[in-house]
């Protein structure tokens, strides 16, 4: 008798795991809860949502998100992607999903590119790690609202990585 | 980022415009000296802001958030700008977190205006005011004549 190869996972099983790791990344950061923003996961891939609140308008006529939620919208999603990416391979590798928030990493510099008004509307951001090394990290981040071919905000910045997670 | 015809090199009425800016009251902003292409204004800590609950250090955005709105109000407080203005540019340095529980004070400065570009320079603190928390340097837009 040959042994077999264990079934795959259920793809129930894949998906909580998953889920619940990425809401235990987001869910210790009141900031982000302030903010209203949240983040859809496909396979790997974060895209963040910060759905339009009044709160969030920096100038009332013509109304236009404040630029300073726009810059923190995409450092969020710029730190986040950054932890996720170091979190995958952890729950993936068989591992099991940290049951408390993994440390995040810290910013170093960020800088923001202002390409047009933020409308009064829901706003998305992607980012891209561009690079990982054991101390920095470089993580380009966008952000849109109706078209995804024109962006309101494009930003990058360096980041240091949490001691001994590398 | 705000029409300012009215506000132009007139601290308290830049003061009345940030008072209105929801954002800025999300924030818990207060605001000081506005003229002359200077700002300063202030970031009482606050559990909604922090970005490490672990630490209950603040979060970078917010502190990015402080510094965008401390450079729009030098520059729309120059004495060379007359119409609305926008950020183009900003980038953000952070030297150390701040301290928990600490008010986060930021002062800027518009130090150079042209026909088309204002430059702003700018500097965060908490009560250790020797040792900055982060610096900011921001390009904005001068709408044409």
């Amino acid at each position: 008798m040959t042994a077999r190869r264990a079934a795959p996972e259920p793809v129930e099983v894949t998906r909580q795991r998953r889920d619940q790791a990425l809401a235990t990344l987001v869910a210790g950061v009141p900031y982000i809860t302030f903010l209203g923003v949240r983040f859809e996961r496909r396979g790997d891939e974060l895209t963040a949502i910060m759905p339009y609140a009044s709160s969030l308008i920096g100038n009332p006529a013509p109304a236009a998100l404040h630029g300073g939620a726009t810059a923190a919208f995409l450092e969020m999603t710029a730190i986040i992607s950054l932890g996720w990416a170091m979190l995958w391979p952890r729950i993936e590798g068989g591992g099991q999903a940290p049951g408390a928030a993994p440390a995040l990493p810290k910013t170093i510099d960020f800088t923001i590119d202002y390409l047009r008004a933020g409308l009064p509307r829901d706003a998305y951001a992607r980012a891209r790690v561009t690079r990982v090394g054991r101390r920095y990290a470089s993580v380009q981040s966008e952000a849109w609202q109706d078209n995804r071919d024109r962006p309101i905000a494009q930003a990058a910045g360096h980041f240091l990585m949490p001691p001994g997670d590398g | 980022m705000a029409d300012d015809t009215d506000t132009r090199a007139d601290g308290a009425t830049a003061k009345d415009f940030f008072g209105t800016v929801p954002h800025a009251t999300a924030l818990g902003l207060t605001f000081g000296t506005i003229e002359g292409g200077t700002a300063v204004m202030s970031m009482p800590w606050a559990e909604r802001l922090v970005g490490d609950p672990a630490t209950g250090v603040v979060h970078g955005g917010a502190v990015s958030a402080l510094m965008d709105t401390c450079c729009g109000a030098a520059v729309m407080s120059h004495p060379q700008m007359g119409g609305p203005t926008a950020t183009l540019g900003l980038r953000i340095d952070y030297m150390r977190p701040a301290t928990p529980g600490q008010t986060i004070r930021a002062e800027a400065t518009c130090h150079h205006v042209t026909r088309t570009v204002a430059f702003v320079r700018a500097v965060a603190m908490d009560d250790d005011s020797a040792r900055p928390v982060a610096t900011a340097t921001g390009t904005f837009t001068v709408s044409a004549a």
